[in-house]
């Protein structure tokens, strides 16, 4: 069971502004590993220098056994698909037309449109139901169903890993649930490992299979959520004093933030 | 299952090749194809000496006397039909790869100043070197890369975004216009007379030798444009997204920046700077197709007829004098600029 995507002794950053240096993580494969830090502690960075979106001064990062830079770039994104924070959607395009581009590197000049290019633009739209929507303009969507029909482009790229850049931001909180509940299926389904950057730490707790805590480019701890999540570990990472106690639901752990000494 | 499709999109199969077109995109370019041949022959018969279309299909069927009619129409009249509808393809295309790159409307060669730039390179060559036909097409060519490198470096900032393409080319172009005015005032009157004239675009005097670059140029930089068109309509997803599905973002657009700038500084060398068609030309096309983004074929064909229509107007408002085309691209572009902002205020309204 070795890793399918390996952060080996990455250093990462904007001009010369190092933001993270010489990083190791291994993402488990199957698992929803999910990526949580404070504001500008990396992880968004992170999850861009495991797509090859930004390229790493140091280190490499390992797809599937060899270095991300040695592979065409079609063929990565073949083995590994993105949902950025931000996608633009061209003015009057159907969500249909939308999520047939995610079929682009499985087609070429001449190998415009298959029977694969249909199925997995079918499947895509299932999953994340919003087939009902194919021929609706995505200007009419609301935010949870924008959303909906990104996740489903980056399905419809058939890739075993997908990386997922703050995913629930900008959602309610019916719809980043429903967001998660998806993700978490797409897994149990099998053979796909996600990765999420995530900024709720209970959704986090909750929905991670492997949590990876971020601070100040480094990460300070990883595992399984209720192995790994502690009062001490989220007062020295957030600064914020809490409690951890049991989630009645999902029996996961779940932070409660003590009261700070003004509301008393 | 093919229901699914995007509706309107077909699939075309040739053996194992599979290709995907737009049935009303595909619709809209015919007709605006006949468009061009029905206007194209009009202005056949238009000119100082009127010949209708009976006598041209006569001259053409074995009437001996009938010599001076084929010479009109042959060597002066085709050639001027052909360079207007090549030279409108070609400005549609830059404006429509613009357009797309900058993702924006307003992102065409004319406003972020490429062909102010090719008309710069001309200007130097005529008034400075005094070089011939060539040498001016070279010059402008030259010009429109030149300026195309300054506003790209301007503009970058670890890669490049459309709104800064914009804005650096919109300032570039305002000093370029003070550099063309101060050529044109400080040379000889003669040469300057000359280079204004051409200031404003113009299809006078075009015979077969001012078509053939323009014809070569479009002849190499539309396979290419087809080639990369698909990695184009990625990148309108954002650079972010682009990268994620194989496109490499910063190479597409260096591609795309040269071949729209090649595109418009050949047309501006042969007749000289003609402004709103690559603006207008991606949009109207856009809005005829009904397509998402712009699209390339509908562009260049409504390009063509844009160029044409322009060039017949211009030789009939004040016949037997002639307009400078420019002039009247620019006056239909000044209506189609306040249309679009009507229209655009209304939709804000509602």
């Amino acid at each position: 069971m070795t890793s399918p995507l390996i952060a080996s002794g990455v250093t990462v950053g904007y001009d010369d502004r190092t933001i993270i240096e010489g990083l190791t993580l291994e993402v488990p494969r199957d698992s929803f590993t999910v990526i949580i830090g404070p504001n500008a502690c990396g992880k968004s960075t992170l999850l861009r220098s495991l797509a090859r979106l930004l390229p790493a001064s140091d280190g490499a990062v390992i797809l599937d056994g060899r270095e991300i830079a040695e592979y065409r770039s079609k063929e990565v994104a073949r083995r590994l698909g993105l949902l950025p924070q931000t996608s633009i959607a061209p003015d009057g395009i159907t969500v249909v037309d939308l999520v047939s581009r995610g079929r682009f590197p499985h087609q070429g000049l001449l190998r415009q449109w298959s029977a694969a290019d249909e199925a997995a633009i079918v499947a895509a739209m299932t999953e994340t139901s919003v087939l009902e929507l194919a021929q609706r303009s995505f200007d009419e969507l609301s935010g949870g169903q924008r959303q909906r029909v990104w996740v489903a482009m980056a399905l419809a790229q058939e890739t075993p890993l997908l990386l997922l850049d703050e995913p629930t931001t900008y959602l309610d909180i019916n719809h980043q649930l429903e967001l998660l509940d998806l993700f978490a299926a797409l897994r149990a389904a099998g053979g796909r490992t996600l990765v999420a950057v995530l900024h709720d730490l209970n959704q986090a707790a909750r929905y991670a299979s492997h949590l990876v805590v971020m601070k100040a480019g480094r990460i300070v701890a990883e595992g399984a959520p209720a192995d790994i999540l502690t009062a001490e570990l989220v007062d020295d990472v957030f600064g914020v004093a809490c409690r951890i106690i049991d989630d009645p639901e999902s029996h996961t752990p779940l932070v409660v933030p003590k009261m700070r000494t003004h509301q008393r | 299952m093919t229901a699914l499709l995007p509706r309107r999109s077909r699939v075309l199969r040739v053996g194992r090749a599979t290709l995907r077109w737009d049935a009303r995109a595909a619709l809209v370019t015919i007709v605006v194809a006949v468009a061009v041949l029905l206007v194209g022959a009009l202005a056949l018969t238009l000119g100082t000496y009127p010949i209708s279309l009976d006598q041209i299909v006569a001259s053409f069927t074995g009437d001996p006397d009938a010599d001076g009619v084929r010479r009109i129409v042959l060597e002066w009249r085709l050639p001027r039909i052909v360079l207007t509808v090549i030279a409108g393809m070609a400005l549609a295309l830059s404006g429509a790869v613009f357009q797309s790159i900058t993702r924006n409307p307003l992102g065409s060669p004319d406003i972020i100043g490429f062909n102010t730039g090719a008309y710069t390179g001309a200007l130097i060559t005529i008034l400075v070197l005094g070089a011939n036909y060539v040498g001016t097409a070279v010059g402008a060519l030259v010009g429109g890369l030149v300026t195309a490198a300054i506003i790209y470096v301007f503009a970058w900032r670890g890669g490049v975004q459309g709104q800064r393409l914009i804005v650096i080319g919109i300032a570039v172009t305002a000093v370029l216009q003070a550099v063309n005015t101060w050529l044109i005032l400080s040379s000889k009157v003669e040469l300057a007379f000359g280079a204004a004239s051409w200031t404003a675009g113009s299809f006078n005097e075009v015979r077969w030798p001012s078509v053939l670059p323009v014809a070569i140029a479009l002849a190499v930089i539309i396979p290419l444009l087809a080639v990369f068109s698909r990695n184009l309509h990625v990148l309108e997803l954002g650079d972010d997204a682009a990268r994620a599905l194989g496109v490499r973002a910063e190479g597409t657009r260096l591609i795309f920046v040269v071949l729209g700038v090649c595109l418009t500084a050949i047309v501006t060398a042969a007749v000289g700077p003609i402004s709103f068609v690559a603006l207008a030309a991606p949009q109207i096309a856009r809005w005829l197709a009904g397509s998402a983004g712009v699209s390339l074929v509908p562009s260049a064909a409504v390009g063509g007829l844009l160029v044409l229509g322009s060039d017949v107007i211009a030789q009939r408002v004040i016949a037997p004098g002639q307009l400078p085309v420019g002039l009247v691209t620019l006056s239909l572009g000044g209506v189609y600029l306040l249309g679009l902002l009507a229209l655009q205020a209304r939709k804000r309204l509602t």
